[in-house]
């Protein structure tokens, strides 16, 4: 296989007796979009969550650019150049749209409490770097005439996009983008489907999970398919789409839902 | 800074700047003064931990103490002038706390509280029997008094001192919650997964916030013990601490106000309930109570709401 900006080798997630990803081995390769499909439970945020650091895998390793990820906490992945968005929303809704995407510029300032209670000059140049940088990616997603609002009185769609806003202000190297198109109409969508290429365009690859069939055949360059935790089907989206497995895997879901 | 917060500074400002003129010389509302302000600056370090880190101290007695010992024994015992030696109980009570904290703000839950509490009581029991160094159960007697370029700070300057580090903390506290170290904090408050993969460190950022508000404690020991020139260890036991809490608690720990407020009101309610003798602990506590049950989110946020009402009548 290829050497990619992420290789995840033989990895393996178990909660009590459930193997929610079982023997994973796939690779991103930089600039790319790739998508995550698979059905419900298939593992998908699963797979986010052990690549983010939110908990350790059970075996098998993954590795971003060299450096292996098993062990580091969520901050430190985030200090490599990974971010993400949540499926169910993460937003800090105690503070302002701007505020939210000034705390994902948190990562690349180092004011210590000193400087921070006593304004020194230093720390005052810091802060109007994170500002701007923060109404860059507001602008970027455009949000910058809800800047001033509560994050929590954002609608639905907007709050979708102050998530990957604040993802951005991280500048990443590498964006999980966990079903951001969960809840949006068809306009929306469209927009984000712009959106997810323009962000790959400004040199960051992208990981997408999601279930709008047609969002994720537009854009993505490969395709990863799971089931039970498991790879059934990775390729051009070309391919995924009659790759008798896959529809087998969606029919079943189907069946099983009726 | 809001509006509303620096006309309230300047309010406080002037009624402590006319003291002297209000109340001549009168020795006890001057020292009454003088201990809401020290408790001040201690509940204002609490507020941030409680209100914005989430955590509760139960050993902040013991930062107080060891801010008073310090300065006490190295400005009875060495000519270092006391200035210095404040901040040498400073730098000794941050270390502290950080060696504290850093173990046990890795840790989700309450075992800061945990920690806190044995911690203040080990330096309790440091500060009866170290009797060598801290004169035992009986204290230190004799510190004197303040000197500052020359002159020795006493009565109404004392106050003025006291005041102006309260002032001095409230802004720097102002600034820390309005920096990437205070969004920080109120990010692992909204999302604790989310801040993570922002990059925030929670446990670095409380255990900042812990060692600064143990750093507010150490200087108001110093202050204490310049102003009274002689400590003993009950000063600095478990009930201190505690009654620093219930000052967060009841004045509310949304704001720093709040802390300032809840100083004020435990500060002064034990001297007006002194005329109910046997029953002063009783109605003590009765109060206490009808301000939990009443207003939960402490007075602060019950004179915010009254305000609110008023303001939407006229």
């Amino acid at each position: 296989m290829e050497e990619g900006i992420l290789q995840v080798r033989g990895l393996q997630k178990i909660f009590g007796g459930l193997k929610a990803i079982d023997g994973l081995d796939f690779a991103v390769k930089e600039g790319q979009i790739k998508s995550v499909i698979g059905p419900n439970g298939a593992g998908k945020t699963t797979l986010f969550n052990l690549l983010t650091g939110v908990f350790p895998p059970t075996r098998g390793t993954f590795e971003f650019r060299g450096a292996l990820l098993n062990g580091r906490k969520p901050h430190e992945i985030a200090h490599l150049g990974i971010s993400r968005t949540f499926q169910n929303l993460e937003l800090f809704a105690n503070m302002t749209v701007l505020e939210n995407v000034m705390v994902g510029a948190h990562n690349h300032t180092a004011a210590g409490l000193f400087s921070a209670g006593l304004r020194l000059p230093a720390m005052r140049r810091e802060e109007k770097k994170i500002r701007e940088k923060a109404w860059e990616e507001l602008r970027f997603m455009g949000l910058e005439e809800k800047a001033s609002w509560g994050a929590a009185s954002l609608p639905l769609g907007e709050q979708k996009l102050l998530e990957i806003a604040r993802a951005l202000a991280t500048h990443p190297r590498f964006l999980l983008l966990d079903e951001p198109a969960a809840g949006l109409n068809i306009r929306e969508t469209e927009t984000l489907s712009r959106t997810i290429l323009a962000i790959r365009g400004r040199g960051i690859t992208v990981l997408l999970v999601e279930h709008d069939m047609s969002l994720v055949m537009g854009i993505s360059d490969e395709v990863l398919v799971l089931n039970y935790g498991r790879k059934i089907a990775e390729g051009v989206p070309r391919e995924i789409q009659r790759n008798p497995a896959v529809i087998a895997a969606y029919l079943g879901e189907e069946n099983g839902n009726a | 800074m809001k509006r509303r917060d620096l006309q309230v500074i300047l309010l406080i400002a002037a009624g402590i700047g006319a003291f002297p003129w209000l109340a001549g010389r009168n020795e006890y509302f001057l020292s009454l003064l003088v201990f809401m302000g020290i408790n001040g600056m201690i509940t204002m370090g609490l507020s941030l931990l409680m209100g914005y880190a989430g955590q509760i101290s139960l050993g902040h007695a013991a930062f107080y103490g060891l801010g008073a010992y310090s300065s006490a024994i190295l400005t009875t015992r060495t000519s270092l002038p006391a200035p210095a030696a404040a901040l040498a109980g400073m730098v000794l009570s941050g270390l502290v706390a950080y060696l504290v904290g850093r173990p046990t703000l890795r840790l989700k839950g309450h075992y800061m509280a945990v920690a806190t509490l044995g911690f203040g009581e080990i330096m309790f029991i440091l500060f009866n029997e170290v009797s060598s160094l801290t004169g035992g159960p009986s204290g230190l007697s004799g510190i004197p008094p303040l000197v500052l370029g020359g002159f020795p700070v006493e009565g109404a300057a004392y106050l003025y001192l006291v005041w102006g580090g309260v002032l001095l903390l409230f802004l720097f506290s102002l600034n820390v919650i309005d920096s990437r170290v205070g969004r920080a904090l109120r990010a692992v408050h909204g999302s604790e997964l989310a801040a993570g993969a922002m990059g925030v460190d929670a446990a670095r950022c409380k255990v900042e916030v812990f060692v600064l508000s143990a750093v507010y404690a150490s200087l108001a020991g110093s202050l204490y013990a310049h102003f009274i020139s002689f400590i003993s260890p009950s000063s600095f036991s478990l009930m201190f601490s505690i009654l620093l809490l219930m000052m967060v608690v009841v004045g509310g720990t949304e704001t720093l106000w709040g802390a300032l407020l809840g100083s004020a009101v435990l500060t002064l309610l034990p001297e007006y309930l002194r005329g109910l003798e046997d029953f002063e602990v009783l109605a003590y506590g009765a109060i206490l109570m009808a301000v939990l049950l009443f207003l939960p989110r402490g007075i602060m946020d019950g004179i915010r709401r009254a305000w609110a009402r008023l303001a939407g009548k006229t």
